[in-house]
């Protein structure tokens, strides 16, 4: 057994290089950390940053263009890097498990899960097959997973999201490792899917005392997880230290930059917006001379911190505090941001679009093998709202809970089953998108969720914003297009060379800003934007959405946020609509619907959300199960297999009765059986601690 | 599951019916017909000589009715003249009430074929199980060295074993059994190089099949085929390799034979699965280009035989049997992808 | 005995007499390889080393197809009744050499090689653009639609595809069929898919100018008729486009039998294009369904398209070398490949080098093109 104060992994000056034909490209460089026995480190950063790089190093699984070139790894004393194959093969799944991103991904689709399981102590141990399953089915249980035997059973394909990452989990402790490496574990997930996994992981962990390496991009879950931190930027650690002194005070320049640009609780657009960082994340072959975050840097000094390369120093008071700033000493770290730019907040003006009673159902075909009758997928019930001119709704809600058909209809790709939608005083909830005229269609935009597919790989930027400039039939001539099509990529700030280039040579938030820029070429009235920074990084997401929303301002563009992140809805809405299964459970403000009463639902996924700030106080709330499918949705309520409040309701009436979308007071209205007084029971899920 | 098999089989048969129809039609075209009728009767006849033999012989009858006939669905055609019934369904000499109304394909009357003069059900019978015999050792040959080739390409991608395997299947693949087949009896059986290991035709493996006069069909047919497939298998298995649920047995601690036995061998044969079994229309073109160079008179042969000499019957016979082998070996590619995809069987 | 040159003098004389190719080779290489970095794809080709390997082949037989005239010796059909079956090098009576020996009728090898070239590589490349053609127009509205309209041109298309090719030569190219105009009928629905194409190329595009769009479509429609009339009926006013029955015949069918494999090929890709994002965009802007599958859509298959282009030009070359062994859709004296081995394969144990040599060419053309296929293939992978 390792004693408390022999670390299990040892990390030292470890630096690893891809090679390709031409060049040498680093990915990691000169990082060092420590992880104790039972002890969480988090590593955060944006994508590119070589925190999964780090994770497969210490896997020594880096491919055959990985070399790690210098540095050690040192577990439990032994050193990694110049193990033998053979000694290796004994260590991994043994001693350092890991965990991935893609729960589907990572399981074996043509192998039944038990298969899966009882391999690992098979190799290591080499116990029986039959003590092998039965290991196998106490972890399962372990796991928390209904009905082992079944599950044993089972393909991967047969489970949910949830199930499958809990599998994965499963498969990881089956040989009690002593280090646990968890890869982005819940990305793929729902939030209020992940929060069940976080608390499983956490206790999984203390109760055989495994030590993690936490790794993702989400600094709110770090926190919930992790004890220690380690934040990397470009290739490096940048700071590492306690999580919460980190967090509470930041040493490092990006550090700092990278919490200003999340939306925490206290952010608002108008009074207090975030501040963007400036510039882009540099390609692993043109880093600057010196700090790497340097040219993006506010404390930069040219001739210091671009002369040499800057070494770990010791930060703050605390004690394994370390940050990679040569004026960590001189900053005045506590001096508020220089505020950006804020601005009034627009009074909203008329009703442009407005939905009453709307829904979608789809008949899925009988698949390939028949299989019975067609069944009827109810995407969208009933569904009532309506925007005002300037007005930004928030649509929130997890996947399959139909937002997304929600937009088909509204942009006319789908057309409504029932119900209709009003926009400026006409209905088109019948009208397909081929019906539409080029007033309407320009009037009723979109922006897309995925920068890498939202704009055309084969034509050029300008081109594709003119041709959307043709179909609007603005501008009058070739020359006049040109000029607005310049005039466009003025608007979301990108530089007119750019009108030549094809898309591959954008960035994602570049991409986006496109994507941006076609939407209001028509001068857009309402503009749908489907989860438009998701998929970008921290610290791109806040400069993206920024970009809408003065273009919001400027235009008085209604717009309709959809999306999954209740930081950045929080931050930037001004009404909330909260969908659940085709559903939509509440609606109100943002104030309103961010605090008490709530619908159950809204509660738990506000619960849900992790928040990185140590200031603040977060009720947990996990939610038993998934969500169930739109093929098949629960009786009366759709949230009543997971609600914890239910019990509360005499009789059966969420079981059999779907509740009315009833008003609570003013524009704030809840679809839920609780009565008014029930409701006014409820607490805050988030507290900020003042001071 | 059912239903899908149903389905399937309904399919089939209407393609079956499509194309035999349309190989009916194409073999009795106008000018065929005249052919077939100076051929059989006289081939210094007049125009209406021959208008006349063709309106005796049933074949004046709308095409549709024709077909009707030849598939059995219809009765068969019958001609009085000069007090004697002749018909479709009536033996020389045998008399009308003793004849079936209906004689087609599927009463198991397959027609006479006019080059070997002897029912086309027998012809094809006997020049089947030859051609039958040739296909099991190419098969035997073919598809598990395609299948290793492929593996040991996939297993590690862009290694020097890999580059090697996929240049050797790049270069049968673009080397056609007429190329092929030239080639190696040029090699192995001509004085000009003097091996002389096989010999240059197989018309003795007709009586016994040995070592010798039969290697050399076999391995021509085989090499087209096997390049295509252990292309297929090697990019399936290459794929395999770097999904992530190989990268987490590897990370479980799995030997790399394990990996690639346990993981990756069946996921990656999927794939391949399906091609080897679409590969047997393609084995069909080489069985015939093989019979006809090395003089094997199995059923390639036939084929050649009767479409060049205006063989109706026999190259109809050909063709229904071509058309099912196809189509039976499209179904159980599917039904056998179902099989081994544990995702698509259940659900 | 006649004189006869020895192997090195042989090959000599052959490296020589192909000077012609040897030079535009080297002048494509050189400006290629110069260029590399700015040609994209086409450039990156000449970083693998079988990538060029197979492009040198392609070109090999491109060029020696242009400059037929230049590098062979003699006339192909012209028979020497002295040089029946001789061995390569052997000299003629009149002072020449048959370098690569004499068929069975006296004619000169290494010449009737030299002409296949020109004769495949002028119908297969054609071949596989009009069967592309069909393809395409028929397999993006499969794919972007779905429902019906697929099920019924899938339907079709398998129907074609379970024929087994040899079945469908033997009904397909034959006298008989000619005189029944089938091969007209095909050939006028065949060649009219590329008028098609271009049409529905430009007014998609350009239907927002209407007088761009007049003159792209009204070119497009006089060329494409008057060349489609003079193709499939032969009935041009001026005699440009013509094509000799037996041409047509083969041609048609070469191009039915591949015609459904790339339509599957492009429904394939379509069906996955169409998921993304830019275009639920086009759908959203309110692009027409000819534009979004031509512009928006097929741009973005050209990658996988460009590989199964190459593949299909060395499929149908050895389609068409089926052709010719077994004697369908030629002339008898036509010194194509196919029907070259053909002659050439009863004497094989006697006399092997008049099936070997054509039996050569067409391998190295279609290994080129699969190593090209394979090399672009590669390189496409690597962004």
């Amino acid at each position: 057994m390792t004693d408390a104060q022999t670390p299990i992994l040892e990390i030292e000056n470890l630096s690893i290089s891809f090679f390709t034909r031409t060049r040498e490209i680093p990915a990691v460089m000169d990082f060092s950390c420590k992880v104790m026995p039972g002890e969480a480190m988090g590593l955060v950063g944006e994508s590119g940053c070589g925190k999964s790089t780090v994770a497969l190093g210490v896997m020594r699984d880096l491919g055959r263009n990985g070399r790690i070139t210098g540095g050690s790894i040192r577990f439990k004393g032994r050193d990694i890097t110049t193990m033998g194959e053979r000694e290796l093969r004994g260590l991994r799944g043994r001693e350092i498990a890991m965990i991935y991103q893609e729960p589907m991904a990572s399981l074996n689709p043509a192998m039944k899960v038990g298969a899966q399981l009882a391999e690992v102590p098979m190799i290591h141990e080499k116990i029986s097959k039959a003590d092998a399953w039965a290991r196998a089915r106490a972890i399962v249980e372990d796991v928390r997973l209904p009905d082992p035997d079944r599950i044993l059973q089972a393909w991967p394909h047969q489970l949910s999201g949830g199930q499958q990452q809990r599998i994965v989990i499963a498969m990881a402790l089956m040989s009690r490792p002593s280090l646990l490496i968890l890869d982005e574990p819940t990305t793929a997930l729902d939030v209020t899917v992940e929060a069940g996994i976080v608390d499983l992981v956490r206790d999984l962990a203390e109760k055989h005392g495994t030590s993690m390496l936490f790794i993702s991009h989400n600094l709110g879950l770090v926190m919930d997880v992790c004890d220690r931190l380690c934040v990397m930027y470009s290739g490096e650690a940048v700071e590492t230290g306690d999580v919460v002194e980190v967090f509470s005070e930041m040493r490092h320049p990006y550090t700092q930059a990278l919490f200003r640009s999340i939306p925490l609780p206290g952010a608002d657009k108008s009074a207090r917006p975030l501040v963007a960082i400036p510039g882009n994340f540099p390609l692993p072959h043109e880093r600057p001379p010196g700090c790497n975050f340097g040219p993006r840097c506010d404390y930069f000094v040219a001739g210091r911190c671009d002369a040499q390369e800057i070494p770990m120093l010791p930060a703050g008071g605390a004690p394994r505090h370390n940050s990679r700033c040569i004026r960590v000493d001189e900053i005045d770290w506590n001096a508020p941001p220089a505020l950006a730019a804020t601005a009034e907040p627009t009074p909203p003006g008329e009703v442009v679009i407005e939905a009453s009673d709307l829904r979608k159902y789809y008949e899925t075909s009988p698949g390939m093998f028949g299989g019975g009758t067609a069944k009827i997928v109810k995407a969208n019930e009933q569904i009532d709202f309506s925007a005002r001119a300037g007005e930004t709704l928030a649509i929130v809600g997890e996947s399959g809970c139909g937002k997304s058909t929600l937009a088909k209809v509204l942009m006319g790709l789908e057309v409504a089953s029932a119900g209709t939608v009003t926009l400026n005083g006409d209905q088109i909830q019948q009208l397909p998108v081929e019906k539409r005229g080029p007033a309407l269609i320009s009037s009723l935009q979109m922006v897309f969720q995925n920068p890498f597919d939202t704009l055309n790989p084969s034509m050029t930027i300008g081109a594709q914003i003119i041709r959307a400039l043709e179909i609007f039939q603005i501008g009058d001539s070739a020359a006049d297009r040109h000029e607005r099509m310049l005039n466009l990529l003025d608007l979301v700030k990108l530089p007119r060379e750019f009108a030549t280039r094809k898309p591959r040579q954008l960035s994602g938030g570049q991409k986006q800003r496109v994507g941006i820029a076609r939407a209001f070429a028509g001068e857009a009235k309402v503009v749908v934007a489907d989860e438009p920074v998701s998929a970008l990084d921290v610290s791109v997401q806040a400069a993206v959405t920024d970009l809408l929303m003065e273009i919001q301002r400027k235009n008085r563009t209604t717009l309709l946020f959809i999306s999954h992140d209740l930081g950045i809805v929080r931050y930037l809405s001004d009404r909330v609509l909260v969908m659940y299964l085709g559903h939509v459970v509440e609606i109100g403000t943002t104030a309103e619907v961010f605090s008490p009463p709530f619908h159950p639902y809204t509660e738990a996924l506000l619960s849900a959300v992790p928040v990185a700030d140590p200031r603040v106080t977060r009720k947990r709330i996990v939610l038993q199960g998934d969500i169930p499918s739109a093929m098949n949705p629960p009786p009366g309520c759709p949230f009543q297999t997971r609600c914890r409040w239910k019990p509360l309701v005499p009789g059966d009436l969420c079981e059999t009765v779907v509740p009315d979308l009833r008003r609570l007071s003013g524009g704030h209205r809840v679809k839920c059986h609780l009565t008014d007084e029930q409701l006014a029971t409820m607490e805050p899920v988030i507290e900020v601690a003042v001071g | 599951m059912l239903k899908f098999l149903l389905r399937r089989t309904l399919t089939m048969v209407a393609t079956a019916l499509v194309l035999t129809f349309v190989v009916f039609w194409l073999t009795n075209l106008p000018p065929n017909l005249e052919k077939l009728a100076k051929s059989e009767g006289n081939a210094r006849m007049t125009d209406g000589e021959v208008i006349s033999w063709l309106d005796r012989n049933g074949h004046a009858q709308p095409l549709v009715k024709r077909y009707g006939e030849w598939l059995g669905v219809a009765p068969g055609w019958t001609d009085e003249r000069d007090g004697v019934t002749s018909g479709r369904c009536i033996a020389r000499g045998a008399a009308v009430e003793d004849s079936p109304r209906f004689c087609g394909v599927l009463q198991g009357y397959w027609g006479q074929s006019t080059v070997f003069k002897a029912p086309v059900s027998e012809i094809i019978a006997t020049r089947l199980s030859l051609t039958g015999i040739l296909m099991f050792w190419v098969m035997v040959l073919m598809v598990p060295s395609a299948l290793l080739i492929g593996i040991l390409a996939g297993m590690r991608e862009g290694s020097k074993l890999d580059r090697t395997l996929s240049t050797v299947s790049i270069a049968t693949t673009a080397t056609p059994e007429y190329v092929s087949g030239v080639i190696l009896i040029v090699v192995f059986s001509s004085s000009m190089v003097g091996l002389k290991w096989f010999k240059g035709t197989a018309t003795s493996a007709m009586d016994g099949i040995t070592f010798e006069n039969f290697f050399l069909p076999v391995l021509t047919i085989a090499l087209y085929g096997m390049g295509y497939i252990a292309r297929m298998t090697r990019a399936s298995m290459s794929e395999v390799m770097t999904a992530q649920y190989i990268r987490t047995a590897r990370l479980k601690g799995a030997s790399f034979g394990r990996v690639v036995m346990r993981h990756a061998l069946r996921n990656a044969l999927i794939a391949p699965f399906t091609v080897i079994m679409l590969q047997f229309p393609w084995l069909l073109n080489g069985v015939v280009i093989v019979e006809t160079l090395f003089n094997f008179k199995g059923f390639g042969w036939t084929l050649v035989e009767a479409a060049g000499n205006n063989d109706i019957q026999l190259l109809l016979g050909c063709s229904v049997v071509a058309v099912v082998v196809v189509l039976v070996t499209q179904a159980m590619s599917d039904v056998g992808y179902v099989l081994l995809n544990p995702r698509i069987r259940v659900s | 005995m006649m004189e006869k040159l020895g192997w090195a003098a042989i090959f000599s004389r052959l490296a020589l007499q192909f000077w012609p190719v040897w030079l535009a080779l080297l002048a494509v290489f050189a400006v290629s390889l110069h260029y590399r970095r700015r040609t994209g794809l086409y450039g990156r080709l000449f970083e693998s080393p079988l990538g060029m390997v197979g492009f040198g082949l392609v070109m090999f037989w491109v060029f020696t197809a242009l400059f037929a005239d230049a590098v062979l010796m003699f006339d192909p059909l012209s028979q020497i009744a002295q040089m029946k079956n001789k061995v390569p090098g052997t000299i003629t009576p009149d002072g020449g050499v048959y370098l690569l020996g004499g068929d069975n009728l006296g004619r000169d090898v290494f010449s009737r090689m030299v002409m296949g070239a020109r004769r495949v590589l002028a119908i297969a490349p054609a071949a596989t653009v009009f069967a592309f053609m069909v393809g395409v127009t028929l397999g993006l509205p499969a794919g972007y639609r779905g429902g019906r309209l697929d099920a019924g041109l899938s339907f079709i298309a398998n129907l074609v595809l379970a024929f087994p090719v040899i079945l469908l030569f033997y009904l397909l190219v034959t006298p008989e069929i000619q005189l029944t105009g089938l091969p007209t009928a095909l050939a006028a629905v065949l060649f009219l898919f590329p008028v098609i194409f271009f049409t529905m190329l430009w007014n998609s595009r350009f239907f927002t100018h209407p007088a761009k769009r007049n003159l792209y479509v009204g070119v497009t429609l006089v060329l494409g008729l008057w060349a489609w009339s003079g193709l499939a009926f032969n009935a041009d006013p001026l005699g440009v486009w013509t094509m000799e029955p037996n041409m047509l015949n083969v041609f048609v069918s070469v191009v039915f039998v591949n015609a459904p494999t790339v339509f599957r090929i492009v429904r394939g890709l379509v069906m996955d294009i169409k998921t993304r994002d830019y275009v639920a965009a086009a759908q959203t802007r309110g692009e027409g369904p000819w534009y979004i599958m031509l512009w928006e859509i097929l741009p973005n298959a050209r990658g996988p398209l460009i590989v199964d282009f190459c593949l299909r030009i060395g499929y149908t070359t050895i389609l068409l070398g089926t052709l010719g062994f077994f004697g369908l859709g030629v002339s008898p004296e036509s010194p194509d490949w196919g029907s070259t081995i053909n002659d050439g394969r009863r004497l094989l144990t006697i006399a092997p080098h008049p099936a070997i040599v054509p039996a050569l060419a067409l391998l190295s053309l279609v290994l080129g093109l699969n190593l090209l296929a394979d090399a672009l293939r590669e390189e496409s992978l690597k962004d």
